[in-house]
Formats: structure tokens, sequence, C-alpha cells
């Protein structure tokens, strides 16, 4: 049923309702969206800086945080270079 | 029920998804589960310039809770269709409160 299930075991990238983008490897997920990724890092993205990776890990993640999950294009991923982008934070999510 | 039915008419279709944190994706919908939320693939961000951060995306899984509109092509709907279904549910809805 769950519309999860084809993202198992691949690399994903979450944006959660604070704006923040992380990237892991989707391990497992449940009816409400809680899902857990593993060899986690974090994109921070600035105004006036490069873009940061910062590796935390396994994570948990509650569904209520999640806006956006989605598979990364591996082409578009070598093609561009996030060190070059300089980007406000994505907003947050307002209900 | 019947929002799940009608978005449910959409798999297949190209539709324009507009999120509460200002993100706009257009994709072709994938499926849809009961709490709407939505998978679109061959996505495209259409205001790339406020979040670079998300172009290298080529599919998405968006949490129904987040979205704050969907806009659909006219010629995607059957409005007679709609209507006849939402005169139906109201007159399923007024059964039950009898």
């Amino acid at each position: 049923m769950s519309l999860l299930s084809s993202y198992v075991d691949k690399t994903v990238s979450v944006v959660t309702n604070d704006g923040r983008i992380l990237i892991g490897t989707l391990k497992g997920f449940d009816q409400s969206c809680n899902v857990i990724l593993e060899s986690t890092v974090e994109r921070i993205f600035g105004t006036d800086v490069a873009m940061q990776e910062v590796a935390v890990g396994l994570y948990v993640l509650r569904g209520d945080d999640i806006a956006i999950l989605g598979e990364l294009d591996a082409e578009k991923e070598s093609e561009t270079d996030f060190q070059q982008i300089q980007a406000a934070p994505l907003r947050p999510v307002v209900h | 029920m019947l929002f799940f039915s009608f978005f449910k008419t959409f798999i297949g279709k190209t539709v324009t998804v507009e999120l509460k944190n200002d993100v706009v994706i257009r994709g072709k919908v994938h499926s849809v589960d009961q709490y709407l939320n939505i998978k679109l693939e061959d996505i495209e961000i259409l205001n790339v310039e406020t979040c670079p951060q998300l172009m290298t995306l080529k599919n998405s899984f968006i949490r129904g809770s987040v979205i704050r509109y969907i806009q659909v092509y006219a010629i995607d709907v059957d409005c007679e269709m709609l209507q006849e279904a939402t005169r139906r549910e109201y007159k399923e809805l007024k059964k039950i409160a009898k």
C-alpha cells in the first residue's frame, strides 16, 4: 500500500518542515511516514557561505515533520557543484 | 473518500503542487494514498531560483499535510462526474444523519 516502499534501500533526500535537508539511505518506514535514514548527511545552505555537509549518522524522523521525500538523480547530482551554490535556507512549512 | 477517488483519477496526469513552504513542484502523478500523500515522477521545481537545493530530485513523495494547492489542467477534470459524485456523497450523508 505505502507510497514509500519503492524508496527502501535507496539514497533519498528528505526535506523537513523546518527546512532542513537530510540525505541518507532509507532503511525503514511505517504507516505514519516515520522513517529511518542510515549514513545521513545534512546539507546546510547559506546566502554568503558555501554549502556544508555534516554527517549526522543514523536518523529517525517523525512523519509529522517530513515535507518532501525524494530520490536523487545521480546524473544531475554529479553535474551540480553544490559548493558553488549559495541559497537561503528553505522556508519552514507554515500550516 | 471523495477527494481520494478524485485525486486517483489524476494518476498518470501532470499536476502542479504548491507546498506550504512555498516550493512549487510540477510532475506526473504516480500514486495517491488515503492521507492524500502524493508521489510525483519526472518532477520539475518551478521556483528553482528560490530553492536550488531541490533541483537534483527526480521524483518525490509529498506529504499530504504540507500541500497548499494542487493545480490541474481543466481538460483532466470531468466536472459533470464530479458534480454527480458530490451530490451522491451529500445524499449518503443526509441518509446517515436521519
